[in-house]
């Protein structure tokens, strides 16, 4: 994963990412052209595939709906970076196959505009505009396991499969 | 060491003697959740599974609430989508309209939720029932869609956080306050990850209504739940309502806490949370000069016979500002005819209000009250984002219905003693 970071504030909420107003659709193709409508309205013209989120605490809060990590991982953000995450979100994220590190030293290094390259197996951050590396903890073996089988619905296929 | 409520419930339904903060755990749930937004979705992925039954049709509950009566055509496929499947798989406890209620106002009414049992819903204010000292957590669509295959979920054990509250409330603070409190003091990540354990003899002083009310603003400051023990109250209420066998859990004394906070009642008064963070709070006698234009009296908040009695108290015999259009909407089919029987509703409507049927519309800018660039709300509702009521230029004010109610009457927001005097 590599691209150019683009800043977030703390406490992002999920109305940010995807207003409710646009939540009568579950297309990802649609979430994604509003992904990030109400907290940087240009947010979709100015990214490009492959680029990185980097915000500040408690990114993802409020509701709990899986469309604010679906339109991110849609519009082509190949990876988000936080201080923290919430709860609900962080989940929601893993259970979908949308990448993301908590990096508290990172994520408020890191400047709009740098060029990040995330090494998701080693824990590693490269911020390849000033050189600095930050180390991150990796996933618990648990939530490897649902990543490794590509999200939650090929880990419980895999699982039911197995006792019948 | 002893364990927390939560702990208690959650090894329980892991079929373990202890379960310890931070361990990871596969729970048996006693029932999962989705509504008209997050139940598609997770129809979707559930159909990708690839099993043919739901786990337990019994313990399945969809309520079509959120842009339900049908707002446009879009919403209209996304209700008929969870209708479909609620009928291919003989799902129980599906709720259409007429029956259906705010979800979180619904299910500990139609004794859907009972202590001791473990609750997930694809909402984040699931943690709404903690109040029943049940432990409930909001999802997303997969992991509803896992549960509903499955019966079961993975979870990280939280740590628990307690909050204390001392002595008597003053007139017109009830458990909305209190939670405002609690996410102003701690912010809206202070209890990320967390149980939110609440007690005390002002949390035994509150009725069942003001209790849902606390527990559902768990998650505002990032909580993975709320709870209380179950006392009489908690009884009483489900005996009226549940006919199964259920588990009464209370904390050990000698369980461990991240955090104990001790409030004293006298020194909170009745709050609003200024845009745009619920965090922001400012005791009412020090709001300074807001005019509004809109006041939202309900939701899986503040939506229950206790909210709409205080509410109309305040507006029985007086009008509301020209400039401000009040919204009522009961939480349920039962509440809102109760409230009818009450004479609630016509209080509402000679005030100048609108009653709204159940949903919840308004709150996250779905239909039914959305607000223009620049216009401001006072609500009962629990997020006051950006953007959340509509334009996001526009500010929404959460309070205490009796906040709502003053302010609707006064043009800008107002103390219930300066309407009543």
């Amino acid at each position: 994963m590599r691209g150019k970071a683009w800043k977030f504030r703390d406490d992002v909420n999920t109305d940010e990412i995807i207003p409710a107003r646009y939540l009568n659709t579950s297309d990802p193709k649609e979430l994604a052209r509003h992904c990030m409508e109400d907290i940087d309205p240009q947010f979709m013209e100015k990214m490009s595939p492959g680029d990185i989120i980097v915000a500040g605490k408690n990114f993802g809060c409020g509701s709990s709906r899986e469309h604010a990590p679906v339109a991110i991982k849609a519009a082509g953000v190949s990876c988000v970076i936080a201080e923290s995450f919430a709860r609900i979100f962080y989940r929601n994220a893993v259970n979908i196959g949308l990448p993301i590190m908590e990096a508290k030293e990172g994520a408020s290094k890191i400047r709009e505009g740098d060029i990040i390259r995330v090494e998701p197996e080693e824990g590693k951050i490269i911020n390849e505009t000033t050189g600095e590396e930050y180390q991150v903890a990796p996933f618990p073996p648990f939530m490897q396991a649902i990543i490794a089988q590509g999200g939650l619905i090929n880990y419980v296929r895999a699982r039911v499969g197995e006792s019948r | 060491m002893g364990m927390t409520i939560a702990e208690k419930i959650l090894a329980a339904h892991a079929g373990k003697a202890r379960v310890v903060p931070g361990e990871l755990i596969t729970a048996k749930v006693d029932l999962v959740l989705g509504n008209d937004i997050t139940a598609p979705v997770a129809i979707k992925e559930f159909e990708r599974l690839g099993v043919e039954t739901v786990f337990d049709r019994d313990r399945i509950a969809l309520v079509p609430d959120h842009f339900v009566p049908n707002k446009d055509i879009k919403a209209a496929e996304q209700a008929r989508l969870m209708r479909e499947f609620a009928r291919k798989h003989q799902i129980t406890h599906y709720f259409e309209v007429g029956q259906m209620g705010i979800e979180h106002c619904l299910l500990p009414e139609q004794g859907l939720v009972a202590p001791g049992e473990l609750i997930i819903g694809a909402d984040s204010h699931t943690c709404t029932y903690g109040a029943l000292g049940a432990f409930a957590t909001g999802v997303g669509s997969t992991d509803m869609a896992a549960a509903m295959a499955t019966g079961e979920l993975w979870f990280k054990v939280p740590a628990s956080m307690k909050f204390i509250f001392h002595g008597e409330p003053k007139p017109w603070v009830g458990g909305k306050d209190l939670i405002l409190h609690i996410i102003g003091d701690i912010g809206v990540d202070g209890a990320t990850y967390m149980a939110m354990e609440f007690a005390g003899e002002g949390i035994a002083a509150l009725s069942m209504d003001g209790r849902f009310t606390m527990c559902n603003m768990a998650i505002e400051a990032g909580g993975k739940a709320g709870i209380i023990a179950p006392d009489a109250k908690t009884i009483a209420y489900v005996k009226e309502r549940v006919d199964r066998e259920y588990e009464i859990y209370e904390s050990d004394k000698d369980a461990a806490y991240a955090l104990v906070k001790e409030y004293d009642l006298a020194t909170i008064e009745p709050l609003v949370a200024f845009p745009h963070k619920p965090e922001n709070t400012r005791p009412i006698s020090q709001v300074g000069h807001v005019p509004i234009d809109q006041a939202v009296i309900g939701s899986c908040t503040n939506g229950r016979m206790e909210d709409l009695r205080i509410a109309a108290k305040i507006l029985e015999g007086r009008k509301v500002d020209p400039r401000v259009r009040l919204i009522v909407i009961p939480g349920t089919q039962a509440i809102y005819l109760e409230a009818m029987e009450e004479g609630l509703i016509k209080t509402f409507i000679e005030a100048g209000g609108v009653v709204s049927t159940p949903t919840c519309g308004p709150c996250l800018g779905g239909y039914m009250g959305i607000l223009a660039a620049g216009e401001r709300c006072v609500s009962t509702t629990n997020r006051n984002f950006v953007g959340r009521m509509g334009h996001p230029q526009s500010e929404v004010y959460l309070a205490n219905p009796a906040v709502a109610a003053a302010s609707a009457i006064a043009g800008r927001l107002a103390s219930p003693e300066e309407i009543l005097g």
